[in-house]
């Protein structure tokens, strides 16, 4: 269609010059917003919603607790998904880019975490009682890096053969040069099952807290989450981000954006979160701007679902 | 000078005031009978045409459900039969006001709605729709439950790999709530409203012009010349 065709057609359908028949706006609202209120009822009536409780740290470590101990060490040495996230947490990495686009490197660290520091060795350093914790505490601080190093890698292998005692109240470790790292971890675990380290994850400048950045960031580096997750199939590759807990639905609504997930280059990229953020973004724009791209806002008019939209008016032209 | 001395005709004598400018404008722009009508163009005969008002009717439900919640705080619908009543309306009206706007919005694109200067109603509708997404993506991680707990340590990687991150941060509770309930429904209402105004303005766009073989057949076309001997 010409620039010239596509001007007289505007000018066609500005203004309908046609019959008209009666309607009551008001009366159309008040009966779509009961029908729409009746199915919000009636569906909560039959289904309910879902409220799966939150994990804790405490119930991680609890239940857990060989993998909590394994996630607190690399949490130590830095080698968690956190310690080597990059901004916004720390500089530990640039973050995910497209060629030269670098936004997470140029938004820079706006939440830091240190992990070492904030999930295990201030948490320790506030818990009073044992002398011997903090000895170790001390120990491992005064240590050089290498040595810090060498202890968290010797640890690190013998807690893949590490198992949980009796109740779970400890974890067994094949002995091995770990230095400090056996009293520490278990005075952190101790503290965790008390629930102690819920509340030291939490702790900053104030009294009133609503910042959870610090304890989800802990939980999703172990793995308390994403086995729940699995069983709940909420995981990506499960098309998890528009699923919900139990059988309810879910976000249908991102289906398109969970698709990219699952097909490679993206599925198997470093960068596929920004990738995929991208397309969405010129797929969002696209649909904006429907109105203005040659070919898709044809697609209509080679199309002619109008034909049944507005048969009884064709057909009333007709006779 | 006496409220009396501007009664009459002589205010008409004197300069418009700002508030008067507006209201002409107004009234121009989109008169009374625009903007609630009492008869509408003969072709809007359609199933279709209802999901429009059901979208609006949901969003309706949505923000009555979402400040009830709101009222009570966040952590009410965790203890009570009642708020957890409330939680579950709140939850089916999102699902229906997505459900009914997608179908809203792909009829729309089969109308080719934007025709006869509607770009803008098009185009506020398409914002609508993208705007929703991360409202609703706040009440998700809003929730203070396990499901909060997995969408906003997952969904947290696209926002900072975006650098959204590290203004928007997913595992922050207090900022998502503050998000959910003011922000973003705020956002979602102002659109809507202009979509409505929009709407009511430019009116539904007419039905196409059936091709000339077509309209020879029998078929008959939409043109301005059939339009009026059908009416």
């Amino acid at each position: 269609m010409s620039r010239r065709e596509r001007l007289a057609e505007h000018d066609r359908y500005r203004e309908w010059e046609g019959g008209y028949r009666s309607y009551d706006i008001v009366k159309e609202a008040c009966i779509a917003f009961g029908v729409m209120l009746a199915l919000a009822v009636v569906l909560t009536i039959l289904f309910s919603s879902p409220d799966e409780k939150p994990s804790t740290v405490q119930s991680w470590a609890r239940t857990d607790p060989v993998d909590f101990v394994t996630t607190a060490t690399t949490e130590l040495d830095g080698s968690s998904d956190t310690g080597g996230y990059g901004p916004p947490y720390n500089h530990a990495s640039d973050g995910q880019h497209i060629l030269f686009v670098r936004p997470q490197k140029w938004l820079g660290v706006s939440h830091p975490v240190n992990t070492a520091q904030d999930f295990v060795l201030a948490p320790l350093r506030s818990i009073t009682g044992p002398p011997a914790l903090q000895t170790a505490v001390s120990a491992y601080e005064s240590a050089s890096s290498d040595q810090q190093a060498k202890w968290t890698t010797a640890y690190e292998n013998g807690l893949a053969k590490a198992t949980a005692s009796a109740g779970s109240t400890a974890i067994s470790v094949p002995a091995g040069n770990y230095g400090p790292l056996p009293t520490m971890m278990a005075g952190l675990l101790g503290f965790a099952q008390s629930g102690g380290l819920d509340g030291a994850l939490l702790s900053s400048k104030q009294f009133y807290q609503t910042d959870y950045t610090k304890p989800l960031l802990f939980m999703a580096d172990g793995g308390v989450l994403s086995n729940r997750a699995q069983a709940e199939h909420l995981l990506g590759g499960q098309w998890g981000m528009m699923n919900e807990t139990g059988s309810y639905p879910g976000q249908v609504w991102l289906w398109l954006y969970t698709f990219w997930y699952q097909i490679k280059p993206f599925s198997t990229s470093a960068n596929a979160d920004i990738l995929v953020m991208a397309i969405m973004g010129v797929l969002s724009l696209a649909l904006i701007l429907v109105p203005f791209i040659p070919g898709i806002r044809d697609i209509p008019r080679w199309i002619p679902i109008y034909k049944l939209i507005w048969r009884d008016h064709y057909r009333s032209l007709a006779r | 000078m006496s409220i009396s001395e501007h009664e009459g005709p002589a205010l008409e004598h004197e300069p418009r005031s700002w508030s008067g400018a507006l209201r002409d404008w107004a009234v121009r722009t989109l008169p009374p009978e625009k903007a609630l009508p009492d008869k509408q163009p003969s072709y809007v005969a359609s199933w279709i045409y209802v999901f429009g008002v059901l979208s609006l009717s949901s969003l309706a439900v949505i923000i009555l459900s979402g400040t009830i919640l709101a009222l009570k705080g966040p952590g009410w619908w965790h203890f009570t039969g009642i708020g957890r009543f409330f939680n579950s309306v709140h939850l089916w009206s999102v699902e229906l006001f997505f459900f009914v706007m997608v179908i809203h919005l792909w009829g729309k694109y089969f109308m080719a709605a934007w025709r006869g200067g509607r770009k803008a109603v098009w185009i506020t509708g398409a914002i609508t729709f993208l705007v929703a997404i991360p409202c609703a993506l706040t009440g998700y991680v809003s929730q203070q439950n396990f499901d909060a707990q997995w969408i906003s340590t997952q969904a947290k990687d696209a926002m900072n790999a975006a650098g959204i991150g590290s203004f928007f941060n997913l595992l922050n509770f207090g900022q998502m709530y503050s998000y959910h309930i003011l922000v973003l429904p705020a956002a979602v209402v102002a659109i809507v409203i202009g979509h409505i105004l929009l709407v009511r303005k430019h009116g539904v766009v007419p039905p196409f012009k059936l091709p000339a073989t077509t309209a020879a057949a029998g078929g008959d076309g939409a043109g301005p010349d059939a339009e009026v001997s059908a009416s």
